[in-house]
């Protein structure tokens, strides 16, 4: 039983990590611009 | 919109002989590399800084302004700009000229070789630029500078309207979504465990355990991201009516409340996976319909920013200053220069013109005005630059009656009630009593106890909770909203489609509506004068000139031409304008141009509307949909007899006043008749607020474009047609889909009812039903694109 007590918690905690990565990205406006974000990968920004 | 103008197929034969421009992808004349010499110092200023790789990568957008510079008066940007604390200085301003991500790249790149520039990101899905710079505030005016010779045209945002427009529904929706979601998963990893432990040999403290786990996860997600549909619900039930969102809402609380007792029971099934998924699902739809229609909002905010102009005002130390119309003080001098829009309403102080009213009246044919005459903004300047007096917005003005007959047009439309509601209206009290019966039988006739009875009642809610009813309208909608904006076709408001797919009659405006918004040349003469006449004319911005020079194609334009403004052009010996400039009489009754050169007969050039490109094609396809046609117009009989006969319309009515064109769609509507209204002109405003649903081109004035449910795009009157065929799809599979989930839930009532159903089943169930009606939904992409 303890193992799975332990295993239960920690998974939660791996996706509750995953859901605040969502709200901070989301509030952080990485998806404002989803057009934009699909075609800069194709331009090499020269300023190296 | 000169983009457009410009762009348009010139005459036959001067077609074949021509190049393309290295910068704008423009037609040039043959053997120039460069349609115009703006053109020119962009490709100059773009190779210079090292992006020449532009041009390889470059994908030109059809629907896109071409990337032409030209040279429209500086906006007033100072009053836009932002100052942080540090110093720093922030605009955001609409991008007009976008082709695709190379234009982004292009736009951020020359700006970050500037040293004052802090920042500068464009968004490509709003098309707006953010800019933050060290400097001064004056410096924005040089930066933007630099974005627009290179072709794009920039205008400032409100910082005032940005702040209102954040979206505060669709961070709560993607939040509510999100949380959903993180819950919905987590929560099968037991809900899984208890499904497997039915059928093999997990003791029941293990199944209380995972009970109390699912609990522990769901129920405060549950709570939170339930509230956006107990809030419509509830608004809907006060207002005692009521929508999909109740039966929504009472199913997911009272299976959770359910389900809580059942845990603290130690009772053997619990729906807490049932009742997340249910929401994740509800959510997806909400959010997906949500962000297509923000989409198209915001893509119609900027057509309107775009079209916004500053005037020149005159101050009193006798200096001009570019303002905001918005902020011009009653009683100000405000400056018209040939070729601009009057900005405000008021009166014409000094000088002598004539004015292009269409957009506000719909008269297709320019009017004179002296000092004393009363003038609207919108209006066109033709002749020669006048002063005019802004008054205050009062009772009076034209603009004050079309706001007023809107407001009392709108009043008498009625709530439009939406397909979705008016099912659940039936649906919801069915499926209630449905519950409520199945709890009297099991715990009256039968015996059973109350809990028990409880759950089974809850099962037939959850199995009837119409997910994939709720879920069966917004997908089609946002499938069908993205293929229209993929069109220029703009859907503004919620129920826009599911009304254009019920009308049955089509009420068009003639002047700018069916007609070309810019005046074109139409007498015929002898080429060598047109290409004469248009080397002098590519040098001007009079709206005349533009129409000469794009019927006549590509041309070099002359050198040393001398603008005689209200007049006419002079290049040595040759001259284009007015009669009295080049010395004739006046011969024509329509708007014209003379050419005088040495050795050949004065030319004359006629201009006239001409109807937009597909008109008659459309007109005939609205019929083959079934649809009467109509025209009503505020313009002279002749002129709308001639248009409605060339685009193939036999009902129509002239010399219309904006009361009498309210008064008119009103009568069509008492007859039963629901009717979509297609104009632009300011005095279109009140009908299409009167009407069951209305389209505007993206030309029109600002207080129709705010009234229409749609906003077409481009010069051609095709997409109206589109709209309708797409609409109606749309409509049909909205009803399929609905009749799959209601039959779905005809054959899982009983199994509810009867108490077989467990959460695994529901689960099961509910995930079939929602996949079938978004299979459904996605047949309308498969569609001819």
């Amino acid at each position: 039983m303890t193992p799975l007590l332990w295993l239960i918690a920690l998974s939660v905690f791996l996706g509750g990590g995953g859901l605040a990565l969502f709200l901070w990205a989301s509030r952080n406006g990485q998806y404002d611009d989803m057009d934009g974000a699909a075609q800069r990968i194709l331009f090499d920004d020269d300023r190296k | 919109m000169s983009g457009a103008a410009l762009a348009d197929a010139p005459a036959g034969a001067t077609r074949a002989a021509t190049s393309t421009c290295a910068h704008c992808g423009g037609a040039a004349a043959a053997g120039q590399r460069f349609c115009c010499a703006g053109c020119g110092a962009a490709f100059e200023t773009i190779q210079q800084l090292g992006l020449g790789t532009y041009y390889r990568d470059v994908v030109r957008d059809t629907l896109a302004r071409r990337l032409q510079p030209n040279t429209e008066p500086r906006t007033d940007l100072a009053r836009h700009v932002r100052t942080a604390q540090d110093g720093s200085h922030e605009l955001t301003l609409a991008v007009d000229g976008l082709q695709c991500g190379a234009c982004v790249w292009l736009i951020e790149s020359v700006l970050a070789r500037d040293p004052r520039v802090a920042g500068a990101r464009v968004n490509m899905t709003t098309r707006r630029l953010k800019l933050s710079w060290h400097g001064t505030v004056d410096d924005a005016a040089s930066l933007v500078g630099r974005i627009e010779q290179l072709g794009y045209r920039l205008v400032p945002f409100d910082p005032a309207c940005l702040s209102a427009a954040q979206d505060r529904t669709g961070r709560e929706l993607l939040r509510a979504l999100a949380v959903a979601g993180f819950a919905a998963a987590n929560v099968m990893l037991p809900a899984m465990a208890i499904w497997v432990g039915l059928f093999s040999d997990m003791g029941p403290a293990t199944r209380a355990l995972m009970h109390w786990v699912s609990a522990a996860i769901a129920m405060p997600a549950i709570i939170y991201a339930v509230r956006p549909f107990w809030r419509s619900g509830w608004g809907a039930l006060r207002q005692g009516r009521t929508n999909m969102d109740v039966p929504i809402s009472v199913g997911v609380t009272l299976v959770t409340g359910m389900s809580l007792v059942q845990t603290i029971n130690h009772a053997e099934h619990a729906y807490f996976d049932g009742a997340v998924s249910l929401l994740f699902f509800l959510l997806i739809g909400r959010v997906l319909d949500h962000y297509a229609r923000a989409h198209a909002r915001a893509a119609a905010e900027q057509l309107i920013a775009l079209q916004q102009t500053d005037v020149a005002m005159l101050e009193p130390d006798g200096t001009v200053a570019r303002r905001d119309a918005a902020a011009v003080p009653a009683g100000a001098r405000i400056l018209v220069a040939p070729g601009e829009r009057i900005g405000v309403d008021g009166e014409v102080v000094q000088g002598e013109t004539t004015l292009d009213t269409a957009l506000v009246t719909g008269e297709s044919l320019p009017v004179s005005a002296t000092a004393g005459t009363r003038v609207f903004a919108g209006t066109l300047n033709l002749g020669a630059p006048i002063t005019v007096r802004a008054t205050a917005a009062g009772g009076a003005t034209l603009l004050a009656e079309c706001v007023r007959l809107m407001d009392a047009a709108e009043a008498k439309r009625g709530r439009f009630v939406m397909f979705a509601d008016r099912v659940a209206r039936h649906y919801a009290p069915v499926v209630h009593l449905a519950a409520l019966l199945t709890f009297l039988f099991w715990w009256g006739v039968q015996g059973m106890g109350v809990a028990d009875a409880l759950l089974i009642a809850a099962s037939v809610l959850i199995i009837t909770c119409p997910c994939a009813l709720a879920l069966a309208v917004p997908a089609v909608q946002v499938i069908g909203t993205g293929r229209l904006f993929r069109r220029g076709v703009l859907v503004k408001s919620p129920t826009a489609l599911e009304r254009l797919a019920e009308a049955d009659i089509v009420v068009f405006d003639k002047t700018g509506t069916l007609t070309d918004p810019a005046l074109k040349l139409v007498s015929t003469h002898d080429p060598d004068a047109l290409k004469l006449a248009a080397t002098l004319a590519a040098t001007s911005r009079h709206p005349l000139s533009r129409a000469l020079a794009a019927a006549a194609g590509p041309v070099v334009p002359a050198e040393g031409v001398a603008e005689v403004v209200g007049a006419g052009l002079a290049c040595g010996d040759i001259r284009l304008g007015s009669a009295a400039f080049v010395g004739v009489e006046a011969t024509a009754t329509t708007p014209a141009l003379y050419l005088a050169r040495p050795g050949a007969p004065v030319a004359r050039f006629d201009f006239a509307e001409a109807l937009r490109p597909e008109a008659a094609e459309t007109i005939a396809a609205l019929r083959g949909l079934g649809l009467e046609v109509q025209l009503l117009s505020g313009d002279r009989e002749a002129a709308v007899a001639h248009a409605a006969a060339r685009a193939g319309i036999l009902t129509w009515r002239a010399g219309c006043s904006p009361v009498d064109k309210v008064a008119a769609i009103e009568a069509l509507r008492a007859s039963g008749k629901r009717v979509l209204m297609v104009g632009d002109g300011l005095n279109d405003g009140p009908c299409l607020a009167a009407a069951h649903v209305s389209i505007s081109p993206s030309t029109a004035a600002e207080i129709s474009q705010n009234a229409a449910d749609v906003v077409f795009q481009g010069a051609s009157l095709a997409p109206v047609a589109d709209a309708i065929r797409t609409a109606r799809r749309m409509k049909r599979l909205c009803q399929e889909n609905i009749a799959l989930s209601l039959a779905y839930n005809l054959l899982m009532v009983p199994v509810a009812v009867a108490g077989y159903v467990t959460p695994w089943l529901a689960a099961l169930a509910m995930s079939t039903s929602s996949l079938l009606v978004i299979g459904n939904s996605f047949r309308l992409r498969r569609q001819a694109r």
